[in-house]
């Protein structure tokens, strides 16, 4: 099947599917970032064009340093992590300005060490992770107050041992990746309850094997990402009962188009495709390159780049 | 990175958007409040509508539907003029109409608004409207929360918050702006009795769950034992009327695990006594903790407490929980490398596993 998700990742945006297409542009640096990451650990990088995307990348950049999702939109911290994770892929990071990238992420952390997304202030542990993605990505991570920026997402840790996008907000699988890994990337994971989160997160598979990613919520492919990489991180990864998580991710194909939907049925899209492939990745599944359970980035990438952010054992 | 909880945005705006024959139709009855394209209005003839750019060579030919081009064509021309004019206002609101996802629109709407001085109790009536309609969604709810900032008026937000939570009990994003009204505004005052009626609609609304521990967290706290017993006691009763929910047994380990779940007066047997009417995994799980804390912080009794400890593992791994028998597995074994004397018989014990002890943390 592997071949058809290929096709369908190639082909996607020049069918059909214009409208949602269209209607994703907010998001479009980080859909090239899904579609190509998918591709490289199918290995069909090459199928992708690297010239137009870079030179789209490029023109993404604005005057404070950050990037945008699309040309004409404004920067944002989601989209400059997509950005740098890109060119990553094609280790061509200088397409961009980089010291002002690294500018523009420390300007957006605040006095209690959060990071706000962009200029309007929305603060999120999401951004957190972004920020020192990015920054580890491009070597700088000397460049913010890194005591300060852990302090904050330790306050987002919860009751029930995982973590929410600011102080006292619900644990969520989602946020709980974005703070495991930033706390992988600062090098504090001795600071998270590992057996207290890994039970929690092993709690969210259902009898059908699919996880979710909040108590008494239906199961999404996407969630074999967030849960199962945040496990990884933790070192509890043999909690999941993996052959029924396997058989769920499986069911998310269309065997007809190619792609993988949040759940059997559904309509496919490149996010659910890349994180049902990076699920299988994490499984041990033969075919698929590792993939790096910290940046969603093959691990081969990470290697040459000397990157190797910390796991539990 | 973005994608969180944004996907189930663009599918929910497919299902709000009316179809191509529902405009066509519409059209072709002449009707004098038929759409008009912005390039036939007469009073835009004076902009130069911008056609969306991909980029030096557009990795892909995109085919829009009419509408939402002709007004996102003018929607790059006012911000290339970098315009500020009512006019921009309204069409940010039809290009938001048309993809309430545009965080750029949304800022440029923010950037008007200031500019133009509104009247911002509108433009709370306006967010009002649009949430109701697109409540998961991260700009409408960050909008909402600008303008009660510049407002300094959070006296609707409670009321409205719950009447979008009547819709979904569990929307993340709402939650997200209720503890910030909450906590900004100190409105802590009716919280609780507002989760409690939460939790009687839906024992098992985990963020229900979280908010009644973020209210408490914030007010009494926990270090009075009336308090902590009473949430106990109210924990155990919703135990009774749903025995099978992750969300209370997550909620009494954690307001237990600080002081230790084996030092609460009478806890182990109100537990014991659940077992034999109102069983479940999680109620298994819940002993197997009581039994470790008490491991770690008696002398007494190891043997019997163990062993114990030890069965249900064997239990919930076999039978009861079968799906998280690795758990299970790890637990029984910890135990037994941490506590278990050489001569007492196990059998969770995996063989050569005793290199490296793994307490269970706590």
């Amino acid at each position: 099947m592997l071949d058809k998700h290929a096709d369908y990742i190639a082909a996607y945006g020049s069918k059909k599917d214009d409208y949602e297409y269209t209607l994703s542009e907010y998001l479009r640096m980080s859909g090239i970032y899904w579609g190509l990451t998918v591709m490289d650990l199918m290995g069909q990088l090459t199928r992708m064009n690297q010239q137009e995307i870079s030179d789209f990348i490029k023109s993404c950049q604005h005057d404070c340093g950050g990037v945008s999702a699309s040309i004409g939109h404004d920067p944002h911290v989601l989209y400059t992590l997509s950005a740098v994770q890109i060119l990553s892929l094609y280790d061509n990071v200088n397409v961009l300005d980089v010291d002002k990238v690294v500018e523009y992420v420390r300007g957006l952390q605040q006095e209690d060490g959060s990071f706000a997304g962009d200029k309007w202030g929305e603060i999120d542990t999401r951004f957190s992770f972004c920020a020192v993605a990015t920054l580890a990505l491009l070597g700088r991570l000397d460049a913010i107050n890194m005591d300060k920026a852990v302090e904050f997402v330790l306050s987002c840790m919860n009751f029930d041992g995982g973590f929410g996008c600011r102080p006292g907000s619900e644990s969520h699988a989602g946020q709980i990746y974005c703070c495991t890994g930033f706390l992988s990337i600062a090098g504090q994971l001795h600071q998270v309850n590992a057996d207290l989160l890994g039970w929690w997160l092993c709690e969210r598979q259902l009898p059908s094997g699919g996880l979710n990613g909040r108590p008494e919520k239906l199961p999404d492919v996407c969630y074999s990402w967030w849960v199962l990489a945040s496990l990884k991180i933790i070192g509890r990864i043999h909690w999941i009962d993996k052959s029924k998580l396997r058989s769920f991710i499986l069911a998310c194909q269309d065997e007809e188009t190619g792609g993988f939907a949040d759940r059997p049925g559904d309509m496919v899209d490149p996010f659910h495709t890349l994180f049902g492939v990076a699920g299988l990745s994490l499984l041990g599944e033969g075919q698929i390159k590792d993939v790096n359970p910290v940046l969603c980035m093959p691990e081969d990438v990470l290697e040459r780049l000397g990157l190797h952010p910390d796991l539990l054992s | 990175m973005s994608g969180i909880e944004e996907t189930s945005n663009v599918s929910s705006e497919f299902q709000e958007e009316r179809s191509e024959e529902e405009v066509e139709e519409e059209i072709g009855y002449e009707d004098p409040f038929r759409y008009v394209f912005y390039r036939d209005r007469k009073e835009w003839a004076d902009l130069e509508p911008v056609p969306q750019d991909d980029g030096p060579n557009p990795v892909v030919k995109i085919a829009y539907s009419d509408k939402f081009t002709d007004v996102y064509d003018y929607f790059r021309a006012l911000l290339k003029n970098d315009e500020k004019s009512d006019r921009a206002l309204l069409l940010t609101a039809e290009a938001i109409e048309l993809n309430a996802a545009n965080y750029t629109v949304w800022h440029y709407r923010r950037v008007l608004l200031q500019a133009l001085e509104k009247d911002l109790r509108e433009e709370m009536r306006y967010i009002t409207a649009i949430i109701e309609d697109q409540p998961k969604n991260y700009q409408v709810w960050h909008h909402r929360r600008m303008v009660v900032e510049w407002l300094n008026d959070p006296s609707e937000e409670l009321e409205f918050i719950a009447e979008i939570l009547s819709q979904d009990a569990k929307n993340y994003h709402a939650w997200q702006h209720r503890q910030w009204v909450i906590k900004e505004y100190k409105l802590w005052d009716s919280e609780l009795e507002y989760v409690e009626q939460l939790l009687e609609e839906d024992v098992r609304n985990n963020s229900a769950w979280n908010q009644r521990h973020y209210i408490i967290s914030h007010t009494t706290g926990y270090s009075d034992p009336a308090i902590l017993n009473r949430e106990v006691q109210y924990s155990l009763k919703q135990i009774k009327k749903a025995p099978h929910n992750e969300s209370v047994w997550n909620y009494l380990k954690g307001i237990l695990q600080d002081l230790g779940l084996s030092s609460h007066p009478g806890l182990l047997e109100q537990i014991l006594e659940l077992k034999e009417t109102h069983c479940s995994p999680y109620l298994l799980g819940f002993l197997v903790d009581i039994y470790e804390d008490f491991l770690e912080n008696t002398l007494e009794h190891h043997e019997e407490v163990l062993s114990k400890a030890l069965e249900l593992c064997e239990l919930l791994a076999r039978e009861k929980d079968t799906i998280r028998r690795e758990y299970w597995s790890y637990v029984g074994r910890s135990l037994q490398t941490k506590y278990g004397s050489s001569d007492s018989s196990t059998t969770t014990s995996a063989p050569g596993s005793d290199s490296g002890s793994k307490p269970l943390s706590h």
